[in-house]
């Protein structure tokens, strides 16, 4: 009978409990005051994300009164004062914090499932295959991410969030499938993945049971950054009026929304710049955080 | 050595060309043509769509059109400007230079500035000042590009009225100013816009310096320099400095797309005549050939950075010099 890999484990004895290389790496960096304090803001702009309906003072979409109430500075009836068609700039904020955060997950995830799969049939397979593809990866790479996203979105007359998302993720996912490539490579002929294959286990189960869980903590880096990246993309085609179509809010469209008048409406630019800012700091310490964690183990 | 310049030469024109294959899928995905998004305007009827679009070819069976777009691409050739009323080509040379000079303006200054920071960091490693620096660059890094183009902007041109609202030249008095007049309004123009996009590229050139700079404290022949009695600073410069550099020419040719996509932001909100100008007013305007212009030459530019770069590597290596 020919041996069956997934009772291997259960049959060799009572195991001791592994925590996963993950949770060993969270467990690791959240000793560090400078990632504690980042988790913490994350987490209070996920929730002001979250609770938008809840804790926004207006509709972010409502223009009570365009005359009397247009480009008001902030005040305590508008603490982010108000933009040129009267609606509440902190209430945009809001829900701009619940669309780009949105958006950039789901970017994400796009780029995560391409960047895996792409890297991952490079490198497994290899010769010619993938000869092919890491030129065509190094093409990609060499157009810039905006430009080619600028080409794209002026070629579309009309698209939607879900496009941009789409659209997002698509150019997202090279420096990624590299890694991946590289990895996969680098294992592909470590003692357990032979030992994997001559139990007589398949190439899919090799690829999803031996060789990605090696690769999570470099997947969640990536992740982590590329939510970042896709926040700043978003923002700058928003505010190149090519992102979020209104009247929806995002950060990038609100500055969009007062960008003619830039010296007069600053309030428009200054506070939904924060928050990105914020957002995108946040990431990127806790993405520097988990990958030194990586490295160290 | 001659080999691998032939090597790297023929990578980089075979990249160029897997580009150009990309970026005319990318206009023939989209639904529509340059035609349909151009003239929203329910003036212009059907007819006379369907006459543009035979004098540009495309209503032309795919395969004919990617011919010609291969055939014009080869000739230099990128499409006319419907904004500009001027071939693309005209049009983009005339802001390269623009944009040429921002950068490298920008390139040298970021570099330079980067890679004095990390030697402040690394000889004063675990200090408060070590950390500060290393809040800053993080806070740079984390920035948007045209978030912190626009609060320099407005910091600089409204708030504290130290240098002028945009553009090259000031277009009233510069055509009247003596040589060294003109020179000193070129140059009031170029530091803001040239100060923002570098202070933003440093940000990473010092984090990456810095990172290179602590590996290679561990080295042994770091260890024998100190063994030698050398100081602390003499170590720093002409041990760890000079073998940290070498990364540092990688990371020359990994910044131009983010010098590139930087200096498209900057020249929007400065008003600066180059290449980003250009293309993204054209996003306004819709005028998409110059758009797909402004794609092309970016993606030429940042091909060639990268070249340059591999070439300077495999000069400053004497390992890669001798083959």
């Amino acid at each position: 009978m020919p041996w069956q890999t997934q009772d291997f484990a259960a049959t060799s004895g009572p195991t001791p409990v592994r925590e996963s290389p993950l949770g060993l790496a969270v467990r690791r960096i959240m000793k560090k005051p400078s990632s504690r304090v980042a988790f913490f803001l994350l987490g209070v702009i996920v929730l002001v994300g979250l609770l938008a309906p809840l804790i926004a003072p207006y509709n972010p979409s409502a223009q009570p009164d365009i005359v009397l109430l247009k480009d008001l500075p902030p005040s305590f009836a508008h603490p982010f004062g108000t933009d040129p068609y009267s609606r509440d700039v902190l209430s945009r904020v809001i829900y701009g914090t619940r669309l780009s955060l949105t958006i950039g997950v789901l970017a994400t995830i796009v780029s995560l499932t391409v960047g895996v799969a792409y890297g991952a049939v490079a490198g497994y397979v290899g010769g010619v295959l993938d000869a092919v593809m890491m030129r065509l990866l190094d093409a990609f790479l060499s157009i810039p991410r905006l430009l080619m996203l600028i080409g794209v979105l002026v070629a579309w007359p009309d698209f939607s969030v879900a496009a941009l998302v789409v659209f997002l993720g698509l150019t997202g996912w090279f420096e990624l499938s590299r890694i991946v490539r590289g990895q996969v490579l680098a294992l592909k002929h470590a003692e357990f993945v032979t030992a994997a294959r001559a139990l007589g286990a398949r190439r899919r189960r090799i690829l999803w049971k031996h060789l990605l869980p090696n690769l999570v903590s470099q997947i969640v880096v990536a992740a982590t950054i590329g939510v970042a990246q896709v926040i700043v993309l978003e923002a700058g085609l928003s505010y190149l009026g090519i992102g979020v179509p209104q009247p929806m809010a995002s950060w990038g469209n609100i500055i969009w929304d007062g960008a003619d008048q830039v010296g007069t409406l600053w309030w428009m630019a200054l506070f939904p710049g924060l928050f990105m800012v914020l957002t995108v700091m946040t990431l990127n310490i806790l993405a520097e955080a988990l990958s030194d964690a990586h490295e160290r183990r | 050595m001659l080999r691998y310049i032939a090597q790297r030469l023929i990578q980089a024109a075979v990249i160029v060309a897997i580009v150009a294959v990309i970026t005319f899928v990318l206009i023939h995905i989209a639904p529509g043509d340059p035609f349909s998004a151009v003239m929203d305007n329910p003036n212009v009827s059907e007819a006379v769509r369907q006459t543009l679009r035979a004098q540009y070819g495309l209503d032309r069976p795919l395969p004919e059109q990617f011919v010609n777009y291969v055939n014009s691409l080869a000739h230099g050739e990128l499409g006319w400007s419907f904004s500009h009323e001027r071939s693309v080509r005209e049009v983009l040379g005339s802001a390269l230079p623009n944009t040429l000079l921002l950068m490298s303006v920008a390139l040298v200054g970021s570099f330079a500035l980067g890679i004095l920071i990390a030697l402040i960091q690394v000889a004063r490693r675990g200090s408060v000042t070590d950390h500060t620096l290393s809040g800053i660059t993080l806070f740079l890094f984390s920035m948007p590009d045209f978030w912190f183009a626009i609060l320099s902007f407005l910091t600089f041109t409204y708030w504290l009225p130290i240098f002028p609202v945009g553009g090259v030249v000031d277009p009233t008095v510069h055509d009247y100013l003596s040589l060294g007049g003109r020179i000193a309004d070129r140059l009031r123009h170029l530091v803001l816009p040239a100060l923002t996009l570098t202070l933003l590229a440093s940000a990473s050139v010092a984090r990456y310096q810095r990172a290179a700079l602590l590996d290679v404290l561990p080295a042994d022949y770091i260890r024998t320099a100190r063994l030698k009695g050398l100081t602390e600073r003499q170590i720093l410069r002409r041990h760890a400095l000079r073998n940290a550099l070498l990364p540092i020419i990688t990371l020359i040719g990994l910044s131009f797309p983010a010098l590139l996509t930087g200096a498209f932001f900057v020249e929007k909100i400065f008003a600066w005549p180059g290449m980003g100008y250009a293309v993204v007013n054209a996003i306004g305007t819709r005028d998409y050939p110059l758009v797909v212009g402004g794609v092309i030459i970016g993606s030429i530019l940042v091909t060639l950075g990268s070249l340059i770069a591999d070439l300077l590597y495999a000069l400053a290596d004497p390992r890669l010099r001798s083959h």
